[in-house]
């Protein structure tokens, strides 16, 4: 675009600015020596008291150690159960079932999750009439429905990937005499391998993040993070939390950091070598 | 030979869609059932289904019409309802607002920095939802870092009332929703030809009838993914409201969770839940029909 | 294994030239509704190159995949080298096929790539390695051996499919739109490159194409398609001299087209009365046909010589029109006369550019005759 397009760059940068003032502040404010959270205490901050009170908490440590495994049971599990419907949906023909499948893997992405949550939780109540399992809620039970809707979200990746590259990837295999399992983890595998390492991700940080689901299927005893973080910021703002916030926001920043170098460096290696298969040409 | 690959494609296919029968469409069909029995004290509270009579082989089947009669007769349930629908409604529209100029920014960006400017909107969505949302207690409360820079601006004598209003629930949501309106709209807008926009100036469309005429009609699935990709989860949305939103009228997330949790009225949650469900089965199969469309494009 | 090996083997039958390799014998394939490949029954010779010539949706992709295994026929038997295929799986076939698209693994070198199907035979690393390193002195990619697809160009790629397809010497090796994804001039290099290299390992070749060019220096014998089904089977020449019917004609290089009724069947050949023309062809061959019937004469554009003048005195005669050039289309190696004749119909002419400068040529808008000899049209009954 000329000159003209002054109006959506004006309101790209705006809209940044608003995505990153509320991270921004929370930041801030965790080195506040303050107990008022956002009136700032010029003489005694910045300070690391909250840092300090945060990791002594012994509520919000196992909460979190409780969250990170349920979030990698759950992520494995959706990243299982998500190939295998990426690839019915992407690969198979016309089979029972497709509708049905296709289904349900998009609609729990869209469905609020107090629904999701209550249908969860009363499924459970009724197993647990008809066949004594599982005993009560508590992390089983979250496990179970994070797999479940974040498996949708692997789904997506998985059957965008494979519908991205040629199918003749694998038929060129078989005509080579490998049998369909082998097929799968020779060829189909290592290609959707970065489509799997991202469904994964994804699962795990929907996981880690969930609130209102994870509510409805806890029991006594089994308070995630998000739980933990619910319960104290619901009735006001507590600064632990920005600390726990801070602490969350520069994981994340530096991942996607490394994530993002190590992407430019093979942009810039795939660069190369399209150049030399142009020189090839001459 | 033919035989195990079919059996190997059975299983493929069937784990998965066993998986989500047994843990998505029958806890519907558990909510669609309770939603017709009575609340009772007992484990579970509500009301069988069906009941063997003395001396009768066939069950009776007791369906009770009692929990969705109580949803209307109670104007709290309806308010909630029509709330909720205009808060997801306007919410919607403030992220396309917003979130259209945004995407049309990204994609006319230079190549280069584009994927740093989707990294830049798809950042916050990685860390936490729920400490995002707090972070908005801590500017908009009335001792909050909004009210203190305005007023030692000078700009205003008395701190604004923003916590626990609509105008909070609504910037959450905004502030939650708006990569999923941007996200689609971007991956829509830069498939657009810029021929085509040179082909109206040429033909003498000035930008703006250029825009309304041939990007804007052009971008129209983009649009209404977004927005279903907003509106849908904002309807039933529960922890928005309840951190920043009012007090005195409660959207029907809450309502169903408050009716669940507090009231444990299981009957009557079931039936918030089918409500809430058939005022956005056309949505959400309008959704699926596009994301069935998406990924089927490339086939 | 060479083609010698295969001389020596018990069958008698695999030992005659003319036996047929692959026997296509009523196949018929149906994706629901829709019959993509309609009772085809064809059979291949050993060692020749076999080019399916069609449009798209002739079937011609889909009988192909049946003889891979990527689909099953609906009816009927796939037989090579005597042995029932058709519920074999890809994977115990004595076939290979190279993609249109290559469909090289991307995340595998070129010799990774080569060495896939040996792999899977339990060839030893060792064995394995020096086939590879053969295969690819074949197609002259040695050299190239470490590099991933992506770091070769569009001519390079297709070499490594064709050295994969190769490296485990099948029986019958499958060639969908082979070069499709090159640019002409390299199109060109690669065919008869393509040609040494069948000729050199005595491999069947069944080679997929909508591009004639491209089938007729191929193939020794083509197949043509439509609909599902095979219209005619023949030599370059077969088919493009004597077209069975109005789609090949059509469809192997341009043709001008005249319906007419059979006027007389004589001892020289058959005379037909095109309206189109005012006047009569006539062919000098028999045509089996009743008195009356309505037939089609082709005419090929180079066949029909372009004058001024009559060629004959008097009376207009059998073979020729009068007619008005319209159109001229200088094409360097020869031209092209769009002449329309007095029914209004346009007829196609094609000369070469035999002089450089030459005398001068017929222009635009002049009177021209056009005349054919006896010889040059096809009788065409369907």
């Amino acid at each position: 675009m000329r000159s003209r397009g002054w109006f959506p760059r004006i309101a790209l940068v705006l809209g940044l600015i608003f995505l990153y003032v509320p991270i921004v502040s929370m930041i801030v404010f965790s080195f506040n020596n303050s107990r008022l959270v956002t009136v700032w205490d010029a003489a005694n901050s910045p300070t690391l008291k909250w840092y300090h009170i945060l990791v002594h908490n012994g509520q919000i440590l196992s909460a979190a150690w409780l969250s990170i495994r349920i979030a990698l049971i759950a992520a494995t599990g959706a990243v299982i159960l998500g190939t295998l419907a990426g690839m019915a949906l992407a690969r198979f023909a016309a089979f029972r079932g497709r509708m049905l499948l296709a289904g349900m893997t998009t609609a729990p992405i869209v469905m609020p999750e107090v629904i999701t949550g209550l249908s969860l939780l009363l499924l459970f109540v009724a197993m647990e009439q008809l066949i004594g399992w599982p005993h009560g809620v508590g992390a089983v039970t979250i496990t179970l429905a994070h797999i479940t809707f974040c498996m949708a979200y692997v789904t997506v990746v998985v059957q965008s990937r494979l519908t991205g590259f040629d199918e003749s990837l694998e038929e060129a295999a078989m005509d080579l005499g490998a049998r369909p399992v082998k097929v799968f983890f020779r060829i189909t595998l290592p290609l959707i391998l970065p489509a799997i390492a991202s469904g994964w991700l994804l699962a795990f940080t929907l996981s880690w993040d969930d609130l209102v689901i994870t509510q409805f299927v806890a029991g006594p005893g089994s308070s995630t993070l998000p739980m933990v973080i619910f319960s104290k910021v619901r009735f006001g703002v507590t600064p632990d939390i920005n600390a726990l916030a801070t602490i969350m926001v520069l994981l994340v920043a530096t991942g996607i950091a490394i994530s993002t170098v190590w992407m430019r460096y093979r942009e810039k290696r795939r660069e190369r070598d399209a150049q030399l298969a142009a020189a090839a040409n001459l | 030979m033919r035989l195990t690959q079919a059996a190997g494609r059975r299983l493929v296919a069937g784990i998965p869609t066993f998986w989500l029968l047994m843990l998505f469409l029958i806890p519907f069909l558990i909510v669609f059932r309770i939603s017709f029995s009575e609340v009772r004290l007992a484990i579970p509270p509500y009301t069988p289904l069906l009941t063997w009579h003395h001396g009768s082989i066939w069950p009776a089947l007791e369906l009770h019409g009692s929990a969705y009669a109580f949803l209307f007769t109670d104007s709290l349930y309806v308010s909630s309802y029509l709330y909720s629908l205009k808060v997801a409604a306007i919410s919607t529209l403030l992220c396309l607002l917003i979130g259209y100029p945004m995407a049309y920014a990204i994609a006319r960006a230079a190549p280069s920095s584009r994927s740093m400017l989707l990294m830049l909107i798809v950042l916050p969505f990685w860390t936490s939802f729920l400490l995002r949302v707090y972070a908005w207690i801590g500017l908009l409360k009335n001792n909050g870092v909004i009210n203190n820079v305005l007023m030692s601006l000078g700009v205003i004598d008395h701190p604004l009332v923003m916590l626990q209003t609509d105008f909070a629930v609504y910037v959450g949501i905004v502030y939650s929703y708006l990569p999923f309106m941007i996200l689609p709209l971007y991956s829509n807008l830069e498939k657009h030809d810029p021929a085509l926009l040179e082909a109206a100036a040429d033909l003498g469309a000035r930008p703006v009838s250029a825009f309304l005429r041939v990007t804007l009609p052009q971008s129209l699935p983009g649009i209404v993914a977004g927005s279903l990709l907003v509106f849908i989860p904002a309807v039933g949305e529960y922890v928005i409201p309840t951190l920043l939103g009012r007090t005195d009228q409660l959207m029907i997330g809450r309502v169903l969770s408050d009716e669940f949790f507090e009231n444990r009225d299981w009957p009557v949650a079931s039936a918030v839940a089918i409500l809430i469900l058939l005022l956005l089965v056309i949505p959400i199969m309008l959704f699926q029909r596009m994301q069935r469309r998406e990924l089927e494009a490339g086939r | 294994m060479s083609a010698g090996a295969q001389v020596n083997s018990p069958q008698m039958a695999a030992t005659d030239p003319d036996q047929a390799y692959v026997r296509i014998a009523g196949v018929t394939k149906k994706f629901g509704d829709f019959v993509a490949v309609d009772n085809v029954s064809l059979d291949i010779r050993r060692g020749e190159i076999f080019c399916l010539l069609g449009g798209s949706g002739s079937g011609k992709t889909t009988l192909l995949r049946m003889l891979a295994g990527f689909e099953t026929p609906t009816a009927g038997t796939i037989l090579i080298d005597g042995a029932d295929m058709s519920t074999t799986p890809p994977y115990e076939r004595p076939v290979n096929m190279m993609f249109q698209s290559y469909a090289l693994f991307p995340h595998m070198t070129v010799e990774k790539n080569v060495a896939f199907g040996l792999e899977q035979e339990g060839v030893s690393s060792a064995d394995a390695k020096r086939q590879v390193a053969e295969i690819l002195d074949i197609v002259k990619m040695t050299g190239f051996g470490a590099r991933k697809p992506h770091q070769l160009s569009g001519g390079q790629r297709q070499r490594v499919a064709l050295a994969r397809a190769l490296v485990k010497r099948p029986k019958l090796l499958l060639l969908d739109e082979p070069l499709a994804a090159l640019d002409k001039k390299l199109r060109e290099h690669t065919q008869f490159e393509l040609l040494s290299i069948q000729q050199r390992l005595g491999v069947t070749f069944i080679v997929v194409t909508h591009d004639q060019e491209e089938a007729m220096t191929l193939g020794t014998r083509l197949g043509v398609m439509n609909q599902g089904r095979i219209v005619q089977v023949g030599s370059p020449s077969d088919i493009y001299e004597s077209p069975a019917n109005r789609f090949v004609a059509d469809f192997i290089g341009s043709v001008n087209m005249f319906e007419g009724q059979v006027h007389r069947g004589g001892s020289d050949g058959v005379r037909i009365d095109c309206a189109e023309l005012r006047g009569t062809v006539h062919a000098d061959r028999t045509v089996a046909c009743a008195e009356g019937a309505t037939v089609w004469t082709a005419i090929r554009p180079e066949k029909i010589t372009i004058s001024r003048h009559s060629p004959v005195a008097g009376a207009p005669a059998e073979n020729m029109v009068r007619g008005t050039v319209r159109e001229i289309a200088y094409m360097g190696d020869m031209s092209i006369y769009l002449v329309q004749i007095e029914s209004g119909k346009m007829v196609r002419v094609t000369l070469p550019n035999i002089m450089r400068g030459g005398e001068r040529p017929i222009a635009r808008e002049e009177g021209v005759w056009l005349s054919w000899h006896g010889s040059s049209p096809v009788v065409l009954t369907e």
